[in-house]
């Protein structure tokens, strides 16, 4: 292929990139830092691991294209005939080693924060159901079932989609701000996974297991997740919200939803 | 077609080349290897409509076009038919073809035993298959079949069971067939360290599916008897344990991914010296990092459920076992750019899909490691970024791979060349359209948006559309692929035996195409 042509495929692939760029504005394409410290180490962990792959990827293709456009035979290069170097293996062997430790040591801190679940000031168990969540505040005798809202309709195309379009709960898990929250998570019949991206929480629910996770959150908001492991039919139609507020309104919310409690009677009706 | 005169009784076979028994009872490693080939790329057609339905019904918001439980079911054969449907019988007709070529043998070691591995497969698709038409669907637990969920399955759950049996005995003959080959039926001289890479690594594959493909009978076996006969292996309810089916699935499905791929590095190490016109840089070393790799890949498994809940200790072992994966792969990565370097290049289509493919593998390669990392894992872990992951270093990692081989060795195979300018516009649209198809799917993935979902949140509208968009383009340029190969197979300009300028390697030696029984006299090794 001459040089003519190599040049209007880069320029056509660059041209796909650049609309894939364009054609998003205002859709999120990054993980978001969340509102915990936890998540904000995690974005930072994602983003130096990014940028470590990039300027990899930049140094090794770029010796690679250079190479591609410099000692190729419509230019007459005639090849060299070397096929081994200790020294240049041992390099490379080498330096990959050391770009890991220096990637492994924040890695590791992060992951020690995260399993640490010590030292918490309350207690919700969710548990999993085909398709739906279950919270109980553990010490505070408060539990509700949470379903998706959205409108079979908006699901089904006869109705417009609205903004929290399958994102969307009856009951949304209440949370205190600046409080560390413990999570008990485990499921009722199969496997599903409860994740709110902005808590840097993921953790498998599983029949027979409780998970432990935690999240103190440092900024009121609602913040919206979904199961994360495949749970059957409905799998993409569980949604998790969270809303975290104010000490204040925390505990109205408490002694608002204590009659809430039930045994279950609800969940049949819900299951309907 | 035979051009070397034997008097061997196989010989009855080629004498009818167009009924029917030639297929069905050919113990020639050539035929077997056209079987493999030709059945790959039909499971790849069909696995191939299976993702444009997920592709379809994920164009936009809303349910539109399937059940979400067909959906579900969709995923779960999409994944199981490219995998072990296409891949790997892709790799095996590779073999089939090669092996013996390159080690200057007659023919496989096991030639009736081959007939089998190979004639199984058609069967136990067939099975798979027909598990849509049952009642409760076909399996829709996702690939990894994770209990409790894929007990809930309907009366497809028996038969993917067994099918899956039978995919794994053809694997494991296939494997037996390729070790007793490369161990017994290499030419005088060629010692191991004088074998070619895509020879080597085939032996370390046969090895890891050996070791491997048991251990998946073993666990699908076990949902078997928690199904109907009462057992409860994971049944937490009868005292079971969930989880350990996943243990024992990425034991498995581990090694299983490096079983799809170290076979596209010895095509890709034979493919880059020949139109670098430079040997192979650093053989030795390549030999090394595929042993090290397939080491590696028995002490990982449990990177696949980071979110599963284990203990901190475990985390941390198989989050730095899973980083050290990045330097035996890095040194292959290394080797073929050092092959290039001060080579004297030309771009034929293997090359470029060659090319494709290191690029293209590498950023697949890239996002391993950022998965690697637990504490990151954790927000990528079944997301669309996990998607993106393994399409990149399966569809322009081994399935570029495959093609490239195809285009490199299809001259000596058929005699003919095929149409290079089609090849490579064939290249660039597939290069594109895998592109537009995947790339996507790291941002939506980032965002927030889970796998296997059949509807999603309308901030993830945008990249889906671009997602749907790629999959039909890169499916449609697929079909020139199958010109390009019927109308080579058909005729076109004669290849000589060395088809490549400086291709090396005992199958250059043989006429194109090459008689029936590849080496009936040993060849010397210099």
């Amino acid at each position: 292929m001459s040089g003519n042509n190599w040049l209007k495929w880069l320029s056509a692939v660059s041209v796909m990139f650049a609309a894939m760029g364009a054609a998003n504005a205002g859709q999120p394409i990054n993980m978001p830092v969340g509102v915990t410290d936890i998540s904000a180490d995690v974005f930072d962990l994602h983003m130096i691991a990014f940028w470590l792959c990039v300027w990899i990827a930049v140094a090794v293709f770029g010796v690679m294209f250079y190479s591609i456009f410099a000692h190729r035979k419509s230019k007459g290069h005639t090849p060299a005939t070397f096929h081994e170097s200790t020294t240049v293996e041992a390099i490379w062997t080498t330096m990959p080693f050391l770009i890991l430790i220096a990637l492994a040591i924040p890695a590791t801190t992060t992951l020690v924060a995260m399993e640490d679940t010590s030292d918490y000031d309350l207690t919700v168990k969710i548990t999993g159901y085909q398709w739906l969540w279950h919270y109980e505040y553990i010490d505070e005798g408060v539990d509700f079932y949470s379903v998706l809202k959205t409108p079979r309709d908006q699901i089904n195309g006869l109705a417009p989609k609205g903004d929290n379009y399958l994102l969307e709960v009856d009951k949304e898990l209440v949370l205190p701000v600046d409080k560390k929250v413990r999570f008990l998570i485990t499921a009722n019949d199969v496997n599903h996974a409860w994740w709110v991206p902005d808590l840097a929480v993921k953790k498998d629910a599983i029949p027979g297991f409780i998970n432990e996770a935690w999240a103190k959150v440092h900024t009121t908001g609602t913040y919206r997740g979904q199961c994360a492991e495949l749970c059957g039919r409905d799998h993409g139609f569980m949604p998790i919200v969270v809303r975290v507020v104010e000490q204040a309104e925390f505990d109205q919310f408490l002694a608002d939803n204590t009659t809430l409690l039930n045994d279950g009677a609800e969940y049949a009706a819900v299951a309907e | 077609m035979s051009t070397v005169a034997t008097d061997d009784h196989h010989d009855d076979h080629q004498e009818s080349p167009y009924s029917i028994k030639r297929w069905l009872f050919t113990t020639n490693h050539k035929d077997i290897g056209t079987l493999y080939l030709w059945f790959s790329f039909i499971m790849f057609l069909i696995g191939g409509v299976m993702a444009l339905v997920i592709r379809t019904e994920l164009f936009e918001p809303g349910l539109q076009f399937v059940d979400p439980q067909f959906f579900n079911s969709m995923t779960t054969m999409h994944a199981i038919m490219m995998i072990f449907g296409v891949v790997m019988p892709a790799f095996t007709g590779l073999a089939n073809w090669l092996i013996p070529m390159m080690v200057g043998a007659t023919d496989m070691a096991l030639p009736r035993m081959n007939n089998w591995s190979f004639w199984i497969l058609p069967f136990a698709f067939a099975m798979m298959l027909s598990t849509l038409f049952m009642d409760g669907g076909g399996p829709a637990g996702g690939w990894t079949l994770y209990p409790p969920l894929v007990l809930q399955t309907g009366d497809a759950l028996p038969f993917v069971i067994l099918s899956m049996h039978f995919m794994g005995l053809s694997s494991i003959m296939g494997a037996i067939n390729v070790i007793a080959t490369i161990l017994n039926m290499r030419a005088p001289g060629m010692t191991l360290m004088k074998m070619p890479l895509f020879v080597w690594t085939w032996l370390i594959t046969a090895y890891l599916l050996i070791a491997v493909m048991p251990v998946l009978a073993g666990g699908i076996t076990m949902l078997l008897t928690d199904k109907f006969f009462g057992t409860s292996f994971f049944n937490a309810a009868g005292g079971g344990d969930p989880v350990m089916f996943q243990h024992i699935f990425w034991f498995f499905g581990h090694p299983e991914v490096y079983i799809l791929i170290l076979p596209s590095f010895g095509v890709v190490s034979s493919i880059i010296p020949t139109f670098a016109r430079k040997p192979l840089f650093g053989y030795a070393s390549m030999v090394y990092a595929t042993g090290s790799i397939a080491f590696l890949s028995f002490i990982v498994w449990a990177h696949h459920m980071f979110t599963v809940g284990m203990p901190l200790a475990g985390e941390l072992f198989f989050m730095f076992a899973t980083m050290l994966i990045a330097v035996p792969t890095g040194v292959k990565v290394f080797n073929w750019i050092a092959t290039m370097w001060r080579g004297s290049m030309t771009f034929e289509t293997p090359m470029l899909f060659a090319l494709g493919f290191i690029i293209m593998f590498s950023i697949g390669g890239f996002s391993g490691l950022m998965l690697a990392l637990a504490p990151v894992d954790f927000q990528y872990h079944d997301t669309y970024f996990v998607v993106a992951h393994f399409h990149y270093v399966l569809v322009p990692g081994s399935i570029f791979a495959i093609i490239a081989a195809v285009y490199y060795w299809l001259p000596k195979w058929c005699g003919n060349m095929y149409n290079e300018g089609l090849g490579k516009i064939h290249f660039w649209l597939s290069t594109i359209f895998v592109n537009l198809t995947f790339f996507p799917m790291h941002f939506v993935g980032l965002a927030g948006m889970p796998r296997r979902i059949p509807d999603y949140a309308l901030q993830f509208s945008d990249y889906n559309m671009l997602a749907t968009i790629g999959a039909f383009g890169f499916g449609f340029a697929q079909l020139l692929f199958l010109y390009l190969v019927i109308k080579a197979i058909r005729g076109g300009e004669k290849a000589t035996s060395q088809v490549w300028e400086n291709a090396e390697g005992l199958e250059w030696t043989l006429s194109s195409p090459p008689p029936y029984h590849s080496f009936t006299t040993p060849p010397v090794i210099k």
